[in-house]
């Protein structure tokens, strides 16, 4: 498979592939990086929210 | 038969789709969606509630990223449901995921910013994740669904 890294595409198979996680209350993030003689060359990253943000409206009483 | 005090639910969509002014502007001269657009922002920007538009200030710059960000695709009408005589949510997600693609962005970031670029790039809302950097790759932020529960933006009566 060819990726695409600072120095062009370059096939995976010359790379050193690294992959992580972080899955928390916030967030669930994946991360993939490829590293060429430890030099890295391509990294990134997937995140899927859990929180957002909302609004509460109130109609207050008038008695 | 009862009354019951509650906001209206059909107000809520209507919120998000800017039927009602109680002010005096602005003035729409259109009645077409509006172009609403995604930035990202380093970690040592203050970006929060207090945010009244969208500043280039310490927003993520690199290869492959135009300042501003990208648009967001806006393909869902926003909804309101009632879930009760007292609450309903009136709520609207973009219709695909934000993608960067083909970027190296070597400063940390950990914001993205939606705001409106139709309205003098009024603010919307600020979304917050781990920091991250990419180096010649993708960054995507996947949408949640668009549901009462889980929609990015949801406005609620309680």
């Amino acid at each position: 498979m060819l990726v695409n890294t600072t120095k062009g595409e370059m096939d995976d198979s010359l790379l050193v592939k690294k992959k992580g996680s972080i899955d928390n209350e916030n967030e669930y993030t994946t991360w993939v990086e490829y590293y060429l003689d430890d030099e890295l060359v391509h990294r990134s990253a997937h995140v899927t929210l859990k929180k957002s943000p909302f609004m509460d409206l109130i109609a207050a009483s008038m008695a | 038969m009862s009354n019951t005090q509650s906001m209206c639910t059909s107000f809520l969509g209507q919120l998000l789709t800017a039927t009602h002014n109680f002010g005096t502007a602005p003035t729409r001269g259109t009645s077409a969606a509006d172009t609403f657009k995604a930035a990202l922002y380093v970690t040592t920007a203050t970006v929060n509630a207090a945010t009244t538009a969208y500043s280039s200030t310490n927003e993520v710059t690199g290869t492959g990223y135009t300042a501003g960000g990208i648009a967001v695709t806006n393909a869902n009408a926003p909804t309101s449901t009632n879930s009760s005589a007292t609450a309903g949510v009136g709520y609207w997600t973009p219709s695909a995921n934000l993608v960067y693609s083909t970027v190296t962005l070597t400063t940390a970031f950990d914001t993205v910013l939606i705001y409106n670029s139709s309205q003098s790039n009024a603010a919307v809302s600020v979304h917050t994740f781990g920091a991250q950097t990419i180096t010649a790759g993708t960054f995507t932020l996947t949408m949640p669904t668009n549901t009462t529960t889980s929609a990015l933006l949801r406005l609620t009566t309680t």
